[in-house]
Order: C-alpha cells, then sequence, then structure tokens
C-alpha cells in the first residue's frame, strides 16, 4: 500500500513538472486541480484542511485578479504609452539617462501593478521607446525584466509571494511598505551599477538621430488617479482591518466600468484578463503543496531552516529561499517555506520573500527550473535560450540578496518596535 | 559595384553620409537586423510567469517593425534609390552572410568611442570584421578622437 504522503509527493512533481513544460498550451490548472481533488480522496489532505487552506488562498486571489485587471485597464488606457513617451522625451538621446528612467518606472510598475505588468505591459513599451529614441534596446529590455523581479519587494501588491506572506503574516500594507523599503531599495541600487557596468559599452552609444517627434500621448489622468487613490486605499483598509482584495477589486471595478463604457474592453476580454484557470491552479497548488508540507515535508525541511531571528538566519532563509525558487520556481517554493518560516517570525518569512523574489533573477523571471525543464523537452525551444546574461545574474543576485538582507535586518532593528 | 551597409541602431546615420560621400554611383543595399536573443529574454521572462505570462510574445513583431523604421528612415537619409534587407538571427552572423555576394560592406564601429583602438569595436562588430568575405569599409560615428588617445608605446 502506497502511503498518502508519497501520493501527494508524487502530484505535487506532476502538477509542477505539467505547469513547467504545459503540453498542447493547456492552463496548469488541468492537472492542478484534479491533483488536488486527488490528494483529498486519498486522504493526503482532510477536508476540513483542504477547505481552510483554499479560503486562506481565496482573498490572495482575488487580490491577483483585480491588480491583473487594473494593469489590464491602464495599459489600455495608455498608462504606458505616455510613460514610453516621458522616458523618450527625457532621455534626450542619451541611453545612460533612459536606462535611469527605465529603471525608475520599472521599479514603480512593478512596485504598485506587480511584476506580471512589468513583463507582460511594460516591456514592449520600453522596447519601442529605446527603439523610437534611436540607442541599442538590450540594457533597457534587459533591465525591465530584471526589475520585475528585483522591484517586486515593496509592497504586498508588488508580487503573488508578497501576497501570501502577508496573509501568513497578518502583516498591514503599510507596515509590509515600511518594513521593506530599504531592501527594496538596495536590491534596486546594486542591480542599477551592475547593469551601468555590464552594458557600458551598449550605454555609451547615444542615439545618432532625433527621433521622429510621435503623436504627443496625455497621462491618462482618470486611471492614474484610480491607482493611486487604490494604493491609498490598501494603506487605509490595513489601518482598519479590512480585507485589502475589495480595495482592489473596487478599484479594478471603477476602471472597469469607465473601459467597458468606451469600449476599450469587451466584456470577454475583461473576463480573460481575470485569469480564472490561473487562480484556480494557485488555490491547487495550495492545497497540494500544503498535503505535501502536512505529510513529511514539515519535519523534514525543519533538519535544513534556521532557528532565530540572527542577520544569519535571515541570509540563510533567504539563501534556501533562493536555492528552492529556482529548483521548483517561486511560488512552490514560498508555499512550502512560508508556514515555517512564518513560525519563526516577521523577519524570517521576509527574508523568505527576498529569496523568492529576487533569486530567479538568476536567470528571468521565473526559475532555471522552467527554462533546463524547457530545453530538455522541447529539445530546441527556440523561445528560451540560456542567454550569456545568466552571468549578469550570477554577479548580480548574490550580491544583491545579501545586500537586501542586511537592509532588512536594520529595518527590523529600527522599525521592529512598532509592529 | 555592389554596397552592403549595416543599419544598426545608434550608429547608422553615419555609415548612410559615408556611402553618399564615396560610393555616389554604387548600388547600394540596406541591411537590418532583429535580435533573436533580445526577442527571447522578453519571452523568457513570460514564460517564467506561468499561465500570467500569456501565450503571444509581441516583441518578435516589434523587433521586426523597429528595424523595418530604421531602413525606412535610412533610405530616406540616403535620398537615392536602394534595395533594403531584413534579416533575423544573430546579427553577426547573418551580415556575415549578407556580405558574401557584396563587394564592399559599410559599417561602424560601436565599443567605446572615446579613444582609438581595439575597444572602438563592439564584439558582434568585431566578428563580422573579422569574418566578412569582401572589402569593409570602418566609419567613426561622429568625429574620431585625437592620436594622443593612443597609449604611448612601451619603453
Amino acid at each position: 500500500m502506497i502511503g498518502a504522503e508519497v501520493v501527494a509527493a508524487v502530484l505535487l512533481l506532476t502538477v509542477l513538472a505539467f505547469a513547467v513544460i504545459r503540453p498542447g498550451r493547456l492552463p496548469e490548472a488541468a492537472v492542478a486541480v484534479p491533483a488536488a481533488l486527488v490528494v483529498l480522496v486519498t486522504g493526503g489532505i482532510t477536508p476540513q484542511r483542504a477547505l481552510d487552506e483554499s479560503l486562506t488562498l481565496l482573498p490572495v486571489v482575488g487580490f491577483l485578479a483585480a491588480v491583473l485587471v487594473l494593469s489590464e485597464l491602464c495599459a489600455r488606457d495608455g498608462l504606458f504609452e505616455w510613460a514610453g513617451q516621458l522616458m523618450a522625451r527625457r532621455s534626450a538621446g542619451r541611453p545612460q539617462r533612459l536606462l535611469l528612467l527605465v529603471f525608475a518606472v520599472a521599479a514603480i510598475t512593478t512596485a504598485v501593478l506587480s511584476l506580471d505588468a512589468t513583463v507582460v505591459l511594460l516591456t514592449p513599451v520600453v522596447f519601442a521607446t529605446a527603439a523610437r529614441v534611436g540607442v541599442r534596446p538590450r540594457p533597457h529590455v534587459y533591465a525591465t525584466t530584471h526589475l520585475a523581479n528585483a522591484g517586486s519587494l515593496l509592497l504586498p501588491v508588488s508580487n503573488l509571494t508578497n501576497l501570501l506572506a502577508m496573509t501568513a503574516l497578518g502583516l498591514g500594507f503599510a507596515q509590509f511598505g515600511l518594513l521593506m523599503s530599504l531592501p527594496w531599495l538596495v536590491v534596486i541600487a546594486v542591480e542599477y551599477f551592475a547593469f551601468r557596468w555590464y552594458f557600458a559599452t551598449d550605454l555609451r552609444l547615444a542615439a545618432g538621430t532625433p527621433s521622429a517627434a510621435a503623436q504627443r500621448v496625455p497621462l491618462p489622468v482618470f486611471s492614474a488617479s484610480v491607482v493611486a487613490a487604490t494604493l491609498v486605499g490598501f494603506v487605509a483598509a490595513s489601518f482598519w482591518h479590512l480585507e485589502v482584495a475589495w480595495v482592489a477589486a473596487i478599484g479594478a471595478a471603477v476602471l472597469a466600468v469607465r473601459a467597458i463604457r468606451r469600449r476599450q474592453i469587451r466584456p470577454g476580454e475583461l473576463v480573460h484578463a481575470l485569469n480564472l484557470p490561473f487562480l484556480a491552479f494557485v488555490i491547487a497548488l495550495g492545497v497540494v503543496v500544503k498535503a505535501v508540507v502536512d505529510n513529511g515535508l514539515a519535519e523534514l525541511m525543519g533538519h535544513v531552516v534556521p532557528t532565530g531571528t540572527s542577520l544569519w538566519a535571515l541570509l540563510a532563509w533567504a539563501g534556501i529561499a533562493a536555492l528552492l525558487a529556482n529548483l521548483v520556481n517561486n511560488l512552490p517554493a514560498v508555499l512550502i517555506l512560508l508556514p515555517l518560516a512564518a513560525t519563526s517570525g516577521v523577519g524570517p518569512a521576509l527574508a523568505v520573500l527576498i529569496g523568492v523574489n529576487v533569486g530567479p533573477n538568476l536567470t528571468y523571471v521565473g526559475s532555471l527550473a522552467t527554462l533546463l525543464w524547457r530545453r530538455i523537452v522541447h529539445d530546441h525551444d527556440h523561445e528560451a535560450p540560456l542567454a550569456e546574461f545568466t552571468w549578469l545574474g550570477l554577479l548580480t543576485t548574490p550580491l544583491a540578496i545579501v545586500g537586501a538582507v542586511v537592509a532588512l535586518w536594520g529595518s527590523l532593528q529600527l522599525f521592529g518596535g512598532v509592529l | 559595384m555592389k554596397v552592403l551597409v549595416w543599419i544598426a541602431e545608434a550608429t547608422w546615420p553615419a555609415c548612410i553620409d559615408t556611402v553618399t560621400e564615396i560610393f555616389a554611383d554604387a548600388e547600394v543595399r540596406l541591411l537590418a537586423t532583429v535580435s533573436t536573443e533580445l526577442v527571447a529574454q522578453a519571452a523568457g521572462a513570460r514564460i517564467g510567469l506561468w499561465g500570467r505570462g500569456a501565450d503571444s510574445n509581441p516583441m518578435a513583431e516589434l523587433a521586426q517593425s523597429a528595424a523595418q523604421d530604421r531602413l525606412s528612415a535610412a533610405a530616406a537619409r540616403l535620398g537615392r534609390a536602394a534595395e533594403t534587407q531584413l534579416r533575423t538571427g544573430r546579427p553577426e552572423r547573418e551580415v556575415t552572410a549578407a556580405a558574401a555576394d557584396a563587394d564592399v560592406l559599410v559599417l561602424a564601429r560601436d565599443g567605446d568611442l572615446s579613444r582609438l583602438g581595439p575597444h572602438s569595436l563592439d564584439k558582434h562588430t568585431r566578428f563580422v570584421v573579422d569574418h566578412a568575405p569582401c572589402r569593409v569599409v570602418l566609419v567613426w560615428p561622429g568625429t574620431a578622437p585625437d592620436l594622443a588617445s593612443i597609449p604611448a608605446p612601451p619603453d
């Protein structure tokens, strides 16, 4: 008789393998949801525990859905186009200045509208901006993909992993931002100087011709105001102990009603932007991981993870998290590590976030594993080559993680008392 | 005479001006390249997002249209009839291959332009210069630095 723990573990590996390989481009949920049901039926997790886990994750995926919609609607209203034009104008044909602007815009976009927005919506705009200015696009495009990870430490909304942690820790929106602002700045600074050094040649090459004046896109004041108001709402909601997902939902709803009335988006596209299959995947993955953690992984990891909240312990947590994120992707990594880290306190849990958020910069947003597996399975996957820029990741990532953890430790000494 | 001109970001205007100046009567072909590596970087980031990354990657299309725009701007600056060509792949390999049926390849230095020396060529341009199967005209974008930028010989 095969034990429930073996079934759960095998199912988790299957779910992860399927998510990485995605045969036939089927949604990840196609395997994750049945897997969660099998875990339930085979006794890997009790119905009550599965329900608890799902209910814990529900506000998180609700928040994620709202933010996905919010950023998509901002894009349709021209917010990113406007940012692109602003960067093009202010750079005045100078690539070093453009890089600084790209860093600022990408860091803010990631912090406020999440890393998904930076990867999916901002990166094409940055490429088009570099082309319009007439400079080499390489450093700027790489900067946005790097900052999608590196810039995602600041706010709970910046990364799905942060949302999970905020829920697990019961930390407020403002408190989270307060503790993570210093690590966020340190990581961005490390990345910036690394980029200036690594791409020195590309960044010295000024634009050959002044760019043709494109028709000026005005700032979409309404969308920008809604995003700003939503941010203020997040802070206010966390003070009044309201679920921040509701604030995000209200912001998204306001923009959605306006966008539909102005025919910027069709209702069908709006539902598509919600990405329901992915939301189902997150909940199903959460249930499967919970079963694996309950059935021995927690005990196993207990031997590996550090104790206490010293600087060394935080560094170890971040290191383990970065390693795991690169092995199995950051989402399962955070689901596995958070329950353990959270019992040790806020510091270890936030150190885990630094590891899973910044760690994937060793390659791309996802993880080394994703790319390696896709390479092996698809044989010659031209979509995902391991570029020379892995070197850039190898140089910056350890430095950025250590710097950020030291900054976190400092923040905890400074602000720990007010929590 | 068939002259091939590499229309690379940032440096191409200097190449066009050189063609106007010294190859006034030549048959000109303008070549722009689309780097698959850059498109792959954006695609790689999307893959890492799993289901949130969407399945389509607009970067390939954007890179194509940016290269096309560069070709149009170059043709306008040249101001006379010229063939245009767009190749996708590793830029250095594509340019080298395209140079096979040209008499002269015109390209620009694109490295450290603050001093004379080997670093004034970036590695991809260095590859093309080293492997080009035809005569090569190497252009300084802007004004070439002073001879004084060459370090003194060792004693």
